[in-house]
């Protein structure tokens, strides 16, 4: 996006059509290894920097991975990265960590049993070395510490403690880095602090034969610890957190409502959208995603299951009931069907990093929306059109109600979503732009490139030049390969790394990671 | 290993368990720093315990909480305040730690310190370790840094002086919001310590950078500098400074800014003088108690008063009170609530005529109000409506809106009425008690909930003590004691539970004529749970009642009750029998 107005029209050549590579893959499959259930990954998040990738899946999991290719550079890689020449080399991960974030529960007042599934990671402000995020499942939201802790060994204690435990009944049940000092007299020493009053005198210099235990540490593990736990504040399913510019709030969003926290503050938020009506019967419309604006702290999007996307201003009220702005598509006439109101669901919404334009993903659709123009979309990319005359299979199976996420490079000239069959796609999103690749979640990505380069479509709109729709280049001839499309691998989760040509996608419980 | 005297395995064992792995007995150490300290004596103190202190900072925050908080306390511990500089190396790191009230504690005990520390100390260990922090490479340090300039300042030398203003504007441009709000907090007591030349010149710009910062967050701390600014300002400099800066926030686009705004405008009016207060304070402050978001209007409610009284009552008559009239029926029942409680406080400025003329009819209203919290907030400031109108006027009004209440469906605000009733009962006066609320008092002590007949049995202690004991026999204890014969077991059980509190209030005799024959004659009831709780009624009545009374009726009835088939029964009746050996013994 060059970022200017309609009027600043200087032809930008589009960038060239990227060519993906395969980088690596995490919990790959072997031929015929049976997927458990709880190694699905459900959520991808990059951090702000790139240099850290967390997932989270159904067996309420979160995995750190951490970038090896820049470590070697140490601090220099920003020197690097301003230097605008390419390094030869595509960013590349490690295993870094994991911890149990959720645990299954079960909530006696409602009978309702609570998945650990992780719905969404958010990463938080790194503060002294040590990593923060976000995690949360349908109910709780956790904000987790993962730091490096030093392993101790403590020496040279006052008291010589193999001698103690042995007096002692009660064995020591801690090991022999700290034993737990027991008098000789096989006392516990808790009793004793009773005899040590203030008024104990001690000789001015101070006792000689008192030591300090002697403390040697050699090497460091990473510990992750809960530090907070923001629960019951959502009497429905949570399907997403975003954290605000502010640093300091961030947002949780169920089907009905919005919520706003304090990080610091786990007993309390406020609601600040509550779209519930007086009458459930009533209900037409719910959240189905909300994001904060990446730097106006005031603002924030949330988008609704019947295709519109609302943009709220934190300023004008308590309860932003009321919307400042309203982007939805007028649904072009004749085209109405029994699955048109499902399809026009949004499962997510993201801003791009400059904050000015919002991407929407539908069922059939991704959609780029300009924060200035409610009219419509700035262009519009069809993700899977070959499937528009399978919607009656895709809705007896219940596929058509799959959440796909969708993401912007950090650039924001492309675009990307997933699909059936692990294939996801990658469309250019700047003006004129006609790139549109299909990948495959695989160590070959480019298998499944259609070579047939897709063609702007007429433009809908006169005026606005920008205005594009996309066909990609689907025709129901993708699959004449005698592929059968397959419904149940599907590519829900995907992230774009904030800095490079990178993408992170989920194929079932696999990560692969790609580069271009 | 080292062979430790009897006597000092306590201390031994305090050291040791500074690296235990429980972190209870780690806590436990740390607040007993200070005997470790002694123990060491002042030079080990400084040579060993503090730099041990210092290389052990990757603790569990409660840990490092307890340590900032012990280290702020120390200085006698390590040799007095020449030796004051060991504790800022530890004090420094825990300063910029990720956890807030760990940071937060340590930035208190630095400047306890700092407060405490020689000016040459300061100059050559304070402010170093101000400027570190302020440049640290995280956020967390630069947070911290903010709220130590104030200590730091006043002792630098001129150059450092000028170096540590710039500094702090540096600070408030960081790019991290959290620094910049920390910056904006602390700007008040920075900006107190600066000379008055600097402070026209340097803080006012810093001032008015926070003021136009595009974080929200940030802008609303410096509503709360406005204040404190002000205040060290000459009066024309805080008009042509402050002033417009604090006109434009009460317009702000933001409702939290406002909201700000609404709360602090009166503590302004004292700093800018009488005629800006009328011709631009007042306005301002007019609009936001009509402000469009309803949280504004609550805050700007809860102060009129206080801005009331700083105004001249004319001003108040002619500006505020028609506000106040249009708030009494805000849609908000918040905003109405809001107004409630502060709105007594508005008679005394206006005086005894304007009061009854036009704050009477508002306040008859907000306790007519359909919300509870409102007319409660009304009942709760009664005294200062006596004061001021006398309760003639209002009983009318009054006790219609007190018997409502006290049928609330709601129980919560049936039991916030019953702890109004005392307090009602003392300014309403005897008469209009006995004939108004006496029924209500005996009608809660039969309520469905246990704790609003928890509360009723207190309520008839407290009117006991307030009205005396002979108005309590002919007002309260025939009715009460008449209930022991209800048919439900845990009606019979609440009156038990109002006779134990009676009794200390109505002195021996009334408690052994009237109170125990109905305590004893329960000891026979068939339903053992009243049964063990006349057991523990009469033990609580062996310290009250003569000696005699209690060998002759009180034990015989107790040792009946320790023979029963129920074993709840016998335990407290055992109990009681084993408490009342113990005070025959003593006397």
């Amino acid at each position: 996006m060059n970022g200017g107005d309609e009027v600043v029209t200087a032809p930008v050549e589009p960038p060239q059509p990227l060519e993906w590579k395969f980088s690596q893959v995490f919990g790959e499959r072997t031929a015929g290894e049976e997927v458990q259930e709880v190694d699905i990954i459900s959520a991808i998040e990059f951090d702000k920097t790139g240099d850290h990738l967390a997932t989270g899946d159904r067996g309420g999991r979160v995995v750190l991975f951490e970038r090896t290719d820049t470590k070697d550079h140490g601090g220099s890689r920003r020197d690097l990265e301003r230097l605008d020449y390419p390094i030869g080399r595509h960013p590349e991960f490690r295993y870094k960590t994991e911890f149990q974030s959720h645990e299954p529960e079960f909530d006696y007042l409602k009978s309702l049993e609570i998945e650990e599934k992780i719905n969404k990671i958010r990463w938080c402000q790194t503060a002294n070395g040590a990593l923060f995020l976000l995690s949360t499942n349908d109910k709780t939201i956790k904000f987790w510490k993962v730091q490096e802790k030093k392993i101790k060994k403590i020496s040279d204690m006052n008291l010589d403690s193999s001698k103690a435990v042995g007096n002692c009944s009660v064995a020591s049940s801690s090991n022999s880095l700290s034993p737990r000092p027991y008098l000789a007299n096989g006392g516990c020493p808790d009793r004793s602090y009773s005899s040590l009053s203030n008024e104990l005198s001690f000789p001015p210099g101070g006792i000689p034969s008192l030591r300090l235990p002697m403390v040697a540490s050699h090497e460091t593990s990473l510990v992750a610890r809960c530090r907070r736990v923001y629960a019951h504040a959502h009497d429905y399913h949570i399907n997403s957190i975003s954290n605000n510019s502010d640093g300091e709030t961030f947002i949780s969003a169920d089907d009905l409502r919005i919520n706003l926290w304090n990080l610091e503050i786990s007993n309390q938020s406020f609601n600040i959208v509550d779209v519930k009506p007086a009458n459930m019967e009533d209900l037409t419309e719910v959240i189905t995603s909300a994001e904060f604006h990446p730097s106006h702290c005031n603002m924030l999007g949330y988008s609704s299951s019947k295709g519109s996307i609302r943009l709220i201003d934190l300023r004008q009220s308590a309860l932003c009931d009321s919307h400042a702005k309203l982007f939805e598509e007028p649904e072009p006439p004749g085209t109405r069907s029994f699955f048109t109101e499902i399809i026009a669901s949004i499962s997510d919404i993201k801003f791009g990093k400059d904050g000015r334009y919002i991407l929407s993903r539908d069922y059939m659709t991704l959609k780029l929306w300009d924060i200035n123009m409610d009219s419509g979309p700035v262009s519009t990319f069809q993700v899977h059109e070959y499937l528009r005359p399978k919607l009656c299979d895709l809705y007896e199976n219940d596929s058509i109600f799959d959440k796909f996420e969708c993401c912007l490079s950090g650039d924001g000239l492309r675009v990307a979503t997933g699909s059936y069959s692990n294939l996801f796609r990658v469309f250019g999103s700047s003006p004129g732009s006609t790139e549109a690749t299909t990948l495959e979640a695989s160590k070959n990505p480019m298998r499944r490139q259609v070579q047939t380069p897709s063609r702007p479509s007429r433009s809908l709109s006169s005026s606005l030049t920008r205005v594009v729709r996309r066909a990609g280049a689907e025709s129901p001839g993708v699959d004449a390969n005698g592929n059968s499309f397959d419904f149940t691998t599907k590519l829900l989760h995907l992230a774009w790394h904030p800095s490079e040509k990178s993408i992170a996608c989920a194929a079932a419980n696999s990560l692969y990671m790609y580069y271009a | 290993m080292a062979m430790i005297d009897e006597p000092l395995y306590p201390i031994a064992v305090l050291i040791d368990e500074l690296k235990n792995e429980d972190i209870q007995l780690r806590l436990n150490s740390i607040r007993r720093l200070s005997t470790i300290a002694r123990a060491l004596g002042e030079e080990r103190t400084r040579k060993e315990l503090i730099p041990f202190l210092s290389e052990n900072n990757d603790d569990d925050d409660e840990v490092l909480l307890a340590m900032a908080e012990e280290l702020g306390v120390f200085i006698p511990y390590v040799g007095g305040v020449e030796h004051a500089n060991v504790l800022l190396p530890p004090l420094e790191t825990l300063s910029s730690v990720e956890e807030t009230c760990v940071r937060d504690k340590a930035v208190e005990s630095l400047c306890r310190i700092g407060a405490q520390m020689r000016e040459q100390d300061l100059v050559e260990c304070f402010i170093p370790l101000v400027k570190r922090l302020a440049a640290g490479e995280w956020f967390t340090a630069r947070v911290s840094s903010c709220g130590l300039f104030h200590i730091a300042y006043p002792s630098a030398p001129e150059t450092l002086k000028t170096e540590l203003r710039t500094i702090y504007s540096q600070l408030c441009q960081d790019d991290m919001p959290m620094v910049r709000r920390s910056a904006a907090t602390n700007l008040g007591k920075f900006a107190a310590t600066v000379e008055a030349s600097h402070l026209k010149t340097d803080i006012m710009s810093i001032f008015e950078d926070l003021t136009q910062d595009d974080q929200d967050s940030v802008r609303l701390l410096a509503v709360e500098g406005c204040a404190a600014l002000g205040k060290l300002l000459e009066p024309q400099d805080c008009v042509s400074h402050i002033l417009p800066v604090i006109v434009n926030f009460s317009q702000d686009k933001s409702w939290r800014v406002r909201y700000m705004v609404a709360n602090q405008l009166y503590e302004l009016c004292e700093a800018v003088g009488p005629e800006p207060t009328r011709s631009d304070l007042v306005p301002a402050y007019v609009r936001l108690l009509r402000d469009n978001e309803a949280e504004v209007r609550i805050a700007a409610a809860g102060k009129v008063t206080k801005f009331c009284r700083i105004l001249n009552p004319e001003l108040a008559i002619q500006h505020i009170l028609p506000c106040v009239k249009e708030l009494s029926t805000d849609s908000s029942q918040h905003v109405r609530s809001a107004l409630a409680s502060v709105i007594m406080g508005m008679a005394p400025v206006l005086g005894k005529d304007a009061t009854i003329e036009q704050l009477l009819p508002i306040f008859l209203s907000l306790l007519k109000d359909e919300f509870p919290d409102v007319r409660l907030n009304i009942i709760s400031k009664l005294d200062q409506v006596n004061q001021v109108i006398g309760i003639d006027l209002l009983s009318q009004s009054l006790l219609p809106a007190i018997v409502e209440l006290a049928e609330d469906r709601h129980w919560r605000v049936r039991l916030a009425i019953i702890e109004y009733i005392p307090l009602l009962a003392s300014q309403l006066g005897v008469g209009f008690f006995d004939d108004k609320l006496g029924a209500l008092c005996m009608q809660w002590l039969k309520d469905k909930v246990y704790s609003i007949r928890d509360a009723a049995a207190n309520n008839v202690k407290r009117l006991a003590e307030e009205f005396g004991p002979e108005w309590a026999m002919q007002h309260i204890i025939p009715q009460v004691l008449d209930m022991i014969n209800n048919p439900h077991y845990l009606y019979r059980m609440t009156i038990l539970h109002a006779i134990s509190l009676l009794a200390p209030v109505m002195g021996p005799e009334i408690t052994c004529s009237k109170l125990l024959p109905v305590v004893i004659n329960a000891s026979k009831d068939r339903v053992p749970n009243i049964k063990f709780n006349v057991a523990k009624v009469l033990q609580s009545l062996i310290p009250i009642v003569d000696q005699s009374v209690v060998e002759k009726t009180i034990r015989p009835c107790l040792i009946e009750l320790s023979e029963d088939p129920d074993v709840d029964v016998r335990f407290f009746a055992t109990q009681a029998l084993q408490s009342s050996d113990q005070v025959m013994m003593s006397t």
